[in-house]
């Protein structure tokens, strides 16, 4: 991206002035080289965002961010309904409330060692992973609608995980306002037999191990410590978030006109938060969340049935989960005054800062864990949200690395096995039915997370507790 | 069949584009999901053996591209079949077509990611100057 075009505020935090059909300026943070590195299609989406009704104070863009649909991957955005703002099908995305959650093992990499080989292959039998793989759990249609109400709360009471699982998970496991009936036939179709799978792609399960500290008071609060086994996997809410994605997206742009709004690209694709299609939307996506904190419970109680059958006696409790592709209903403080805002996240993580009431008390004085996906062959980060986060970016942060290449050219420069051969080498275990996923995944695909988290460390929307280093990866 | 329809898959940050082309609007339409097969798997080792109609409308022939990708993301996942032969015909925004392929065997087929959606990203449906027609947009994967 030229920056020629942005106005400088600091060193990590760049203005892109307001112009045009702009309702608002753009604000991204990054370092100049991250932005430099930018497609110019970020900036146009930025600009894009920033026109949409109701949008309040800026159109955001994290340090990861990079072309997507309408939105940035990587954008942040919130409306008002009192103020005719929207809530965009095309600012979710269809992987509803893809996220990351992270689950302590108790053991240290030393303890785990000699069983490397024989916990990927456990882990491998488990998770359900890859196209056409089906969950052990299926679902008849009452069932399917108190899970797309429950989340992970109706997981818990179906058996798998604890109560005390559901204190770590943002929204305590269960977004309130979830429409079941918003949900299309053919939405809870794709869902039914992909209850407790991975998918595929970018999505992942990993054992990892604590690789590096950077702020010794927060990774206490947080449990860490150097040599830690965690486990993290990446998955969101299955077909059943993408068929609403695809529903409510056609159903947008063929209604903008009569709704007034004028949709520079269709995938900004909105509805007022006030009209019945918004509000259906509304309900549909939060039942997809719901979906999807279900489908990381289940892959939760999965993971810890892999581990217990290696390590006896074993306990899995969570770090936390986080959601990336959302629209949440939050108060935020605007020009000191509290307003209820519909907070689009999309390819971005929430990151409140210290105190924040909705934290578990064990994390209030560190701030929330943001959970930062590498890939198979780098680092993953645990991040706290920062004092001050939410004026910064409505209590918003980065969500990973970002592709730096296309599927297609890894697939063409590496091949699958090369890629599983070289990372034994380096000691880390992968597991996957696909070659050619892998080499589309091979680490050299994706850009330099850390790169990322220390342009929103310095930016100061989330500040870098630990280094998680990969010891096996499952992949869909 | 659609023996005119040609196929590519085209680069997107995060994504994959599909692009298919030939002599009608059908043949284009054809080659984008034979695209699509492919940025989940070698389409030629999809065996067209079982056949499934698929039907959809829209008010322009870009929504009905955007459908008729998303009605074969549909019933790949429900069926849990991938599909490599498109015999496809479009009168008036109206698609009807017989799609042929079989259930999803992860050691022949190899797939490599799931296709979530077609999006509205780079969507385009035209006839160039020579007459032939281009279908293309932008798959989520």
């Amino acid at each position: 991206m030229d920056l020629k075009n942005l106005r400088q505020r600091g060193e990590f935090e760049w203005e892109l002035p307001r112009a045009g059909a702009m309702r608002v300026p753009g604000v991204i943070f990054a370092s100049r080289e991250l932005i430099a590195g930018m497609d110019e299609k970020v900036r146009e989406q930025v600009a894009n965002v920033a026109g949409l009704p109701g949008i309040v104070t800026a159109s955001y863009a994290m340090p990861d961010a990079h072309w997507g649909y309408g939105f940035p991957i990587g954008g942040v955005a919130a409306f008002d309904a009192d103020d005719g703002g929207v809530v965009s099908a095309g600012g979710v995305g269809f992987d509803i409330s893809c996220g990351v959650r992270t689950l302590h093992t108790g053991l240290k990499l030393a303890d785990i060692e000699t069983q490397k080989a024989r916990l990927a292959d456990r882990l491998f039998a488990r998770i359900p992973a890859g196209i056409g793989s089906t969950g052990g759990v299926h679902l008849g249609s009452a069932e399917m609608v108190a899970m797309l109400r429950g989340g992970a709360r109706w997981a818990v009471a179906e058996g798998y995980g604890s109560e005390a699982d559901l204190t770590r998970i943002e929204e305590f496991g269960c977004v309130a306002g979830a429409d079941p009936g918003a949900v299309s036939d053919q939405a809870k179709k794709r869902q039914r037999d992909e209850m407790g799978t991975l998918g595929s792609g970018n999505h992942y399960l990993e054992v990892q191990v604590v690789s590096e500290l950077f702020d010794e008071a927060a990774a206490r609060a947080y449990g860490l410590a150097i040599g830690d086994v965690v486990v993290s996997l990446h998955c969101g809410s299955r077909g059943l978030g993408h068929q609403i994605g695809t529903d409510f997206l056609r159903e947008m742009v063929l209604a903008a006109p009569a709704a007034g709004i004028a949709l520079p690209d269709r995938e900004l694709a909105c509805a007022p938060l006030k009209s019945a299609l918004g509000v259906r939307y509304l309900g549909a996506m939060r039942a997809a969340i719901n979906c999807a904190l279900a489908n990381r419970q289940i892959l939760t109680h999965l993971a810890r049935q892999a581990f217990a059958e290696v390590f006896p006696g074993v306990h899995l409790p969570l770090l936390y989960d986080v959601s990336h592709n959302t629209c949440k209903e939050e108060t935020h403080t605007v020009d000191g005054r509290k307003r209820r805002l519909f907070v689009h996240r999309k390819g971005a993580t929430r990151a409140f800062g210290p105190g924040h009431v909705e934290l578990p008390h064990e994390y209030a004085h560190a701030g929330q864990p943001v959970l930062i996906g590498g890939s198979m062959g780098t680092a993953s980060y645990v991040l706290a949200g920062a004092a001050g986060t939410e004026e910064r970016a409505f209590g918003s942060a980065c969500h990973g690395a970002g592709r730096a290449m296309s599927r297609h050219e890894a697939a063409r420069r590496w091949h699958g096995r090369a890629v599983v051969d070289d990372l034994a080498v380096r000691g880390i275990l992968i597991r996957s039915s696909s070659s050619r996923g892998v080499a589309e995944e091979a680490p050299l695909a994706y850009k330099d997370v850390t790169a990322v988290v220390d342009a929103s460390d310095r930016a100061g929307l989330a500040g870098k507790v630990v280094r998680l280093s990969p010891v096996i990866c499952v992949k869909g | 069949m659609n023996v005119e329809a040609r196929w590519e898959t085209f680069a997107h940050d995060a994504d994959i584009g599909v692009r298919g082309s030939g002599a009608t609007l059908a043949d284009a339409f054809a080659g984008a999901a034979t695209a699509m097969t492919a940025a989940i798997c070698d389409p030629a080792r999809v065996v067209p053996k079982d056949a499934v109609v698929v039907a959809c409308a829209a008010p322009d022939d870009e929504m009905l591209l955007v459908d008729w990708l998303n009605a074969l993301v549909y019933e790949m996942a429900t069926r849990r079949m991938l599909f490599s032969r498109f015999e496809v015909s479009i009168e008036d925004h109206s698609l009807r077509a017989i799609v042929w392929g079989e259930p999803v065997d992860v050691a022949r087929h190899q797939p490599a990611a799931e296709v979530k959606g077609a999006s509205f990203c780079e969507l385009a449906v035209r006839r160039d100057a020579g007459g032939q027609w281009l279908a293309q947009c932008v798959v989520d994967v």
